[in-house]
């Protein structure tokens, strides 16, 4: 129950979508190979650092307790991709999926060296010859050498990339370094050189559950079949084919799909909604002197309907689209206020669980605690530490603590309470730390206070 | 070898283990032996039809996942074999407790130094350095506060460490000498000794006089005094106590247990027994060494 594999040779296609692509390379590439190397504050802009538990980014620095964030992120990009989907198809498949990506640059290195769609073909074909072996040798050192470098950036996301630069000219890198930099750039080098539509077919998930996400009148790259049928060779009268219909059937649209599918049998699972076959069929018909558009974004209720590009705009606006839009814009306003309020100053209150409340001279009670403050801000600073709830509820240490930038420590600490300040038993109390150069960086916890019978 | 009491469950795991491999593989093979007939275009279905017109189609997996079946069959027998994974100590001999061991080992690596740079010095100037202080103060927060509170001054039975009051001395090297071999502090039972409730009672209220308690009666602390001669063997002739044996002062208002003396006279019928563990082997030197310079400071001023 397999089949081997069925190489597919991509014919370079040329026109607005593959322009639009090659900018989506661009800038994702630029971000994802330029970021490491950006300094904020004197440190990595852009730093996960996984040994010291904190992640940096830009201003802001995150702990594991702002995991929530990691969530919300993971929120924000399913709405997108919902969203887009819904309106697009599968637009991130076709134009931002990193597997997409690096194909792409992969591809233009085998172009380079290799030649176009035929030339390899041919090459292929060839029986082994010394030609053969320095090209492939070639676009293999090539391929190799851009997956290095990608492991080699991924890594710098970890472990600052300026150290690691200066490791890697005597390849002194730790073991962990050496597995995810020769892990990552396998992975890039296997997946984009050699899996290429494999993994869009079999190993993709999103590919599996798209179809969930679109419906009639989802823009999806499809074949006018109305107007292309029934199709054959060209005719002498430019224009149409011999038999009447626009598609001459020059097979361009297959030879340029990554994934190797003729668009004319209609909508695959397959089909990344890349648009290769767009642009190759309107050069074409821009060649025999058709209007173009024999293959174009168009949803499946404006194909049997018939409908123009304004009235697909107009249906763009329906209930699903709207909800997905109110539930990302939702998303993004709780995330950003959140992100804006959040104080860079943690406290965990921990009643000591030996004793519950001790008589001290003149029948004052006490109770201990112990203060876990983190201290999530970069800069130094003061604590005064204070306790309500109960009257007459006083420190009876010391009341300040100064923690250095990204700290964490615990503080013990006593209160007490004079006598016959609460009730017997458990009194809810207030303790609260402020920095004393800058009242606005306060937390408060609840905690309870223990009058002993 | 097992963990269960007979072996049993051990070859039960064992056998579903190996089953389970043999399975997988057997499996594979017949699957890869069932050719798909060549095709073009789209392939036959699997014969199955929901829902009247949806049907399953019969498309064979790509020949690289079949290997990569395969190899995940190579790679959970290599694991086993290098594992112990089948009830034998696998060739690579790891085990978790092993790792533990290695990491303890890297970080005593790490920190040794910093410990046995303070190990050199003495007790109190270990107290006055300010690092020295944090780093005894969260081996203390860590390993002692459990019964001696965050803030050390104990509980009802444990010592409060930030007084000058001690049982076993208070010196640098005492304090050391606590934790690191520990201490096992015994008072008998001595109702028996003394003899009725009413003796009892008695010396309870002379030992309160001790220490000048407004609770202590006059009447009861004069009849108690004589029968105080039993006490005298540890606490001393005038209740001072002896530190060389651990005996408490019971001539200073502080009270291990309370000062009342109904909590006395429940010490004397009943006795207590007081264990502070020995730290020695658990943590070692070095970091005993800190964290007794640490203790000291408590109720020394040091800076």
């Amino acid at each position: 129950m397999y089949e081997a594999r069925q190489e597919i040779y991509p014919r370079e296609a040329k026109g607005r979508y593959a322009s639009l692509r090659w900018l989506c390379v661009w800038l994702t590439q630029l971000a994802y190979y330029g970021l490491p190397w950006l300094t904020w504050n004197g440190r990595q802009a852009v730093l996960f650092d996984l040994t010291t538990r904190k992640f940096y980014l830009f201003g802001l620095v995150l702990w594991p307790q702002d995991f929530i964030y990691l969530a919300a992120l993971l929120i924000i990009c399913a709405w997108l991709l919902f969203l887009v989907t819904a309106v697009a198809g599968r637009v991130w498949c076709g134009f931002a999926c990193p597997q997409t990506v690096y194909t792409e640059i992969f591809l233009w290195i085998e172009r380079q060296i290799e030649g176009p769609r035929s030339a390899r073909m041919a090459l292929a074909k060839q029986g082994p010859s010394l030609r053969k072996f320095s090209k492939r040798t070639a676009k293999h050192l090539a391929w190799g050498l851009v997956a290095l470098w990608t492991g080699f950036t991924f890594v710098g996301y970890f472990t600052p990339i300026k150290v690691l630069g200066a490791e890697s000219f005597t390849l002194a890198f730790g073991p962990w370094e050496w597995f995810w930099v020769l892990f990552y750039a396998l992975a890039t080098y296997g997946n984009a050189g050699w899996l290429r539509e494999q993994v869009c077919k079999y190993m993709c998930p999103y590919a599996r559950f798209q179809s969930s996400m679109f419906d009639r009148d989802t823009l999806i790259v499809t074949y006018d079949a109305k107007r292309g049928e029934p199709r054959g060779k060209v005719a002498k009268d430019a224009g149409k084919s011999v038999n009447g219909g626009s598609c001459i059937d020059c097979t361009m649209c297959v030879q340029v799909c990554p994934t190797g599918i003729d668009i004319r049998n209609g909508l695959q699972y397959e089909c990344i909604g890349c648009a290769a076959c767009v642009d190759a069929c309107n050069s074409v018909m821009d060649k025999v002197e058709q209007p173009r558009g024999l293959i174009r974004y168009s949803t499946d209720r404006a194909m049997t309907d018939g409908m123009s590009a304004q009235d697909i705009r107009r249906r763009a606006m329906r209930p699903r689209v709207l909800i997905y839009c109110a539930g990302l814009l939702l998303v993004v306003v709780a995330v950003g206020t959140s992100l804006a309020l959040r104080t860079p100053l943690k406290m965990d209150v921990i009643r000591d669980r030996g004793s519950m409340g001790r008589e001290v001279d003149g029948g004052a009670i006490e109770n201990v605690y112990r203060l876990q403050i983190m201290n999530t801000s970069e800069q130094s600073h003061r604590y005064c530490i204070a306790a309500h709830g109960m009257p007459g509820l006083a420190l009876a240490t010391a009341n300040e603590v100064t923690l250095a930038g990204t700290e964490t420590r615990a503080v013990p600490i006593r209160l007490r309470a004079p006598h016959g300040a609460g009730e017997t038993g458990s009194n809810k109390i207030t303790i609260q730390l402020t920095a004393v150069d800058d009242p606005a960086l306060t937390v408060s916890e609840t905690a309870v206070f223990i009058v002993p019978r | 070898m097992s963990d269960f009491t007979n072996n049993f469950w051990n070859l039960y795991i064992v056998v579903l283990t190996v089953l389970g491999v043999l399975g997988c593989a057997v499996l594979l093979y017949s699957q890869s032996k069932y050719k798909v007939a060549k095709h073009n275009g789209p392939v036959g279905t699997t014969g199955h039809v929901w829902d009247e017109d949806l049907t399953e189609l019969n498309t064979p997996m790509p020949r690289w996942w079949m290997w990569m079946f395969y190899l995940t069959i190579v790679f959970g027998i290599a694991y086993l074999f290098l594992y112990p994974g089948l009830g034998y100590a696998g060739k690579l001999g790891w085990n978790s407790a092993k790792e533990y061991k290695a990491e303890l080992a890297k970080a005593d690596s790490e920190y040794g130094p910093l410990f046995e740079k303070y190990r050199q010095q003495d007790l109190k100037a270990v107290a006055a350095d300010p690092q020295a202080h944090a780093i005894g103060e969260r081996l203390f927060l860590t390993y002692c506060a459990q019964c001696h509170g965050s803030d050390a001054r104990g509980n009802k039975g444990f010592p409060n460490l930030t007084d000058k009051d001690w049982l076993h001395g208070g010196a640098p090297d005492a304090i050391k000498q606590t934790i690191m071999n520990g201490r096992h502090g015994v008072m008998p039972p001595m109702g028996a000794a003394l003899g009725s409730d009413k003796d009892i009672e008695n010396v309870a209220h002379y030992v309160l006089s001790l220490s000048g308690s407004a609770a202590s009666d006059p009447i009861k602390s004069v009849f108690g005094k004589s029968k105080f001669s039993v006490c005298m063997a540890c606490h001393g002739a005038g209740g001072v106590g002896n530190q060389a044996m651990g005996a408490p002062n019971l001539a200073d208002k502080t009270w291990l247990y309370g000062g009342s003396a109904e909590t006395i006279m429940e010490t004397i019928r009943k006795g207590r027994d007081n264990t502070m563990p020995a730290f020695g082997d658990f943590l070692g030197e070095p970091k005993v060494h800190v964290l007794s310079a640490y203790v000291w400071s408590l109720s020394n001023e040091t800076r």
